[in-house]
């Protein structure tokens, strides 16, 4: 009844091609908008930013990220949990080596740095496709993390190899290191996230994301239209890794502080990222979050339900949470194999009809 | 979903909110994933304890203890869960288990003024309380292990490893690597060799570094595993008939379940230790009597007595007299978080109260202080029977090389404390 076109009349181009042409979506967006920056700052709790909101925003991050290269240009990567290594790692040397420059430059620095690191991976994907692009960027994921534990010089000589966020304040508010107020933390990644999605949705939808686009339904007939297949990959994987990478730096400065490269930036992790844009929707910006959402926040959900909710056992409840998300899965992907976007997608189509379907 | 969330985590809290005061502890536990065989005993030793405590003499000085028990799978991001879930509940010290977790929780346990306890793990240049006011590591910690393994193969060869080739096999981890540094400094001290085999997370895969080990053939292996590494090594030592009495594990890859699985062949494989071995000890009857048998074990009630269990329980043990002597030196049975870690700077453990609480000659006698959190790092050594499938000790406590690891962690707390703007103190 609410959601629909009809009478929402547009006198401009500009109108036409705006990212939520329906009034009711663009409104539903503003009040999003509204509630994450001007409401839950105010509401959340240490719990709250480091269990719940912190990982869902970091992880929509590197889902936008992977998105935009397996979804949008269809280049399959399991180097993702390596590049995010390589925002973390590029942070940390920033902080270090340079502690008066603001933490926030560091961090868009270290997304830079791990796109050059990506477009070095990204080569052999101009000679390699599909199932070999994957392998070859497995060897990425693996050296990445070899190297960050071989090198002294990447963890600053410490005992253990681990890196620690020291404290670094914007405008005088810690956002890293342990003093960090839990909104501060918060909104951080908030405008990251929010700028992410802004700036990966408008490149999707223009001349770029439809070169991506040409390359990943057909890359001979693209090549022949006129699309660069080098430029276009490379760009993907730059743009891509940009992200991974800011997420990355995020995920070691302000939401764990302490990092150990093996055990966070695993190949757990690359598949883990791989799974949120598979279950969220591949090229869809919507489904990298709602990807995240699924597999972060179900577990923490679950988690409390059965443990904080019915008391428990604790070893009962972690075993009955992988089977319940690892089912709900397969649910999802068989109702909708074309992901939790898709459902979305279908959703507003018959909102549209609603309430006099044909 | 946030609602429900919200909802759900709000029904939480005000289920397990306390009726009355409570002393409470936290076992952050994994009793899942590939360290499971390791976690279990640790959180059931842990959780049993505090029961008998409840069950026999009704609490701490008539106050009841609560376990918040914490599944984190020895992961860290689910550690940081854990912790905040928990942290507003009045925990009075974290001991998280895990180095990884470790290095999270000093500086945020520091900010929220919490105590840390970390018993032969973590964060070894915790040892200095002035850097490092609210951490705890006693009895011993990681360097004093490297030094007593070696200051172990020194008494073997009659006081002389000149020249002798020792390999560490290890967790590719910060776990894992705390030892190296020590181990390179007494490489220089005595002349051994040292060389470095890093095994990745989770472990079950050596069989690279084993044929190393046995191209290059050292005289001694030293190992820092922990969960199913411990025994996919065991295993291929075994594998390649290296001498098992030549094969040091430090104290996390010496229980039962390490070298079980190995079978008769793992007969002989050492391992150090921080306190007594065996199921002799007059506590673990009780804790049949007033928990297993009373059906209210944490686990199954078949680790009592296992390495692990005797270690979770001394951890316990160690929380619940910091608790008392907080009761004694503030006068109040309710302990506030402050309090314990004052109580935990000024606490003493000896062999007479050792004996009064059913552990006679159990661990070493120490005591705190705001110079010293780490105790004095005595370790001994303990061999695997596997005929009578049981841990025996072979040395006696012994203090580990005070010149090298005392040095190694003045600098390390110093180079912590210029990163992170620390005066240290003792106010």
């Amino acid at each position: 009844m609410f959601y629909r076109e009809a009478g929402d009349f547009k006198t401009s181009y500009q109108d036409d091609n705006q990212t939520f042409p329906i009034k009711f979506d663009r409104y539903r967006y503003y009040f999003v908008l509204f509630v994450a920056f001007a409401i839950i700052p105010f509401m959340i709790n240490d719990y709250w930013v480091n269990a719940v909101f912190l990982p869902f925003l970091i992880y929509s991050i590197a889902a936008i990220g992977l998105n935009i290269l397996t979804g949008y240009c269809g280049q399959v990567s399991l180097g993702t949990g390596g590049f995010m290594a390589v925002g973390a790692y590029a942070v940390y040397k920033l902080m270090t080596i340079f502690p008066e420059v603001s933490v926030l430059i560091h961090i868009v620095l270290a997304g830079v740095i791990t796109a050059c690191v990506g477009v070095l991976f990204g080569l052999p994907s101009l000679r390699i496709k599909g199932f070999y692009l994957a392998v070859a960027t497995l060897a990425a994921q693996f050296f990445l993390v070899w190297l960050f534990n071989r090198v002294p010089w990447f963890y600053n000589y410490s005992a253990s190899g681990q890196i620690s966020a020291p404290e670094r304040t914007f405008l005088g508010e810690p956002i890293t290191g342990p003093a960090t107020e839990a909104w501060a933390a918060y909104l951080v990644c908030l405008v990251f996230v929010t700028l992410s999605a802004i700036v990966a949705r408008n490149l999707t939808r223009g001349s770029l994301g439809r070169k991506w686009m040409a390359i990943r339904d057909m890359d001979i007939a693209a090549e022949i239209i006129g699309v660069n297949p080098l430029g276009a990959k490379l760009s993907a994987f730059a743009v891509s890794s940009f992200f991974v990478g800011l997420s990355g730096a995020l995920f070691f400065a302000v939401y764990l502080g302490a990092v150990e490269v093996g055990e966070v930036f695993g190949i757990n992790k690359s598949f883990l990222v791989l799974f949120m844009i598979i279950i969220g929707g591949l090229g869809s910006i919507f489904g990298s979050f709602a990807g995240a959402a699924f597999l972060v926040l179900l577990p923490v959900f679950l988690k409390n339900v059965l443990v904080g909710g019915l008391g428990w056992p604790t070893d009962l409840a972690a075993h009955l949470e992988f089977m319940i998300v690892g089912g709900l899965i397969i649910v999802f992907l068989i109702a909708e194999p074309h992901g939790l976007a898709q459902l979305w997608r279908v959703t507003k189509e018959k909102l549209r009809l609603w309430p006099f379907p044909h | 979903m946030k609602t429900k969330l919200l909802t759900s985590l709000l029904a939480g809290i005000v289920a397990a909110a306390p009726a009355f005061a409570e002393l409470t502890f936290s076992s952050l536990s994994y009793r899942t994933g590939p360290y499971a065989a390791n976690g279990i005993p640790l959180a059931d030793g842990y959780a049993d304890y505090m029961t008998l405590l409840n069950e026999r003499d009704g609490g701490i000085g008539g106050v009841k203890t609560r376990v918040i028990e914490c599944e984190t799978g020895y992961n860290t991001e689910k550690g940081v869960e854990c912790y905040e879930a928990t942290k507003g509940e009045g925990v009075l010290v974290y001991e998280p288990y895990s180095t990884g977790m470790t290095y999270q929780l000093i500086p945020k346990t520091a900010a929220d003024g919490i105590a840390l306890h970390t018993g032969g793990y973590g964060r070894t240049s915790a040892k200095n309380g002035e850097v490092f006011r609210n951490v705890f590591n006693y009895p011993a910690n990681y360097w004093d292990g490297a030094s007593g393994a070696i200051n172990h193969l020194l008494d073997i060869n009659g006081g002389n490893i000149q020249g002798k080739k020792v390999a560490l096999v290890y967790h590719n981890s910060a776990y894992g690597k705390e030892p190296i540094r020590t181990l390179e400094v007494l490489a220089e001290k005595h002349g051994y060799e040292l060389s470095l085999l890093p095994v990745d997370h989770p472990g079950q895969e050596q069989k690279s570094q084993w044929l190393q080990i046995r191209r290059d053939r050292p005289d001694y292996v030293l190992m820092w595993g922990w969960g199913v590494m411990n025994q996919v090594a065991i295993q291929e030592a075994v594998n390649i008939r290296f001498p098992m009495e030549n094969f040091i594990g430090v104290w996390w890859s010496g229980s039962e379940n390490d070298v079980v699985p190995a079978g008769p062949k793992a007969n002989g494989y050492k391992s150090l230790t921080f306190h007594g071995v065996g199921n002799e000890f007059p506590v673990l009857d009780e804790i049949k009597k007033y928990v297993v048998d009373a059906g209210k074990a944490a686990g199954a009630g078949d680790q009592v007595g296992t390495v692990l269990y005797n270690r979770g329980m001394y951890m316990a043990m160690l929380h619940s007299e910091a608790a008392r002597t907080a009761q004694k030196m503030t006068g109040n049975s309710d302990v506030s978080q402050g309090d314990m870690i004052k109580a935990m700077e000024a606490f003493e453990m000896t062999e007479a109260k050792m004996v009064e609480l059913g552990l006679p000659n159990f661990g070493p006698s120490f005591k705190v202080t705001c110079q010293n959190h780490g105790g004095d790092g005595l370790v001994a050594v303990a061999q695997w029977d596997a005929n009578a499938g049981s841990w025996n000790m072979i040395s006696d406590y012994k203090q580990s090389d005070q010149s090298v690891v005392a040095k190694l962690i003045a600098e390390d707390s110093a180079a912590y404390a210029a990163e992170n703007n620390i005066t240290p103190n003792c106010n």
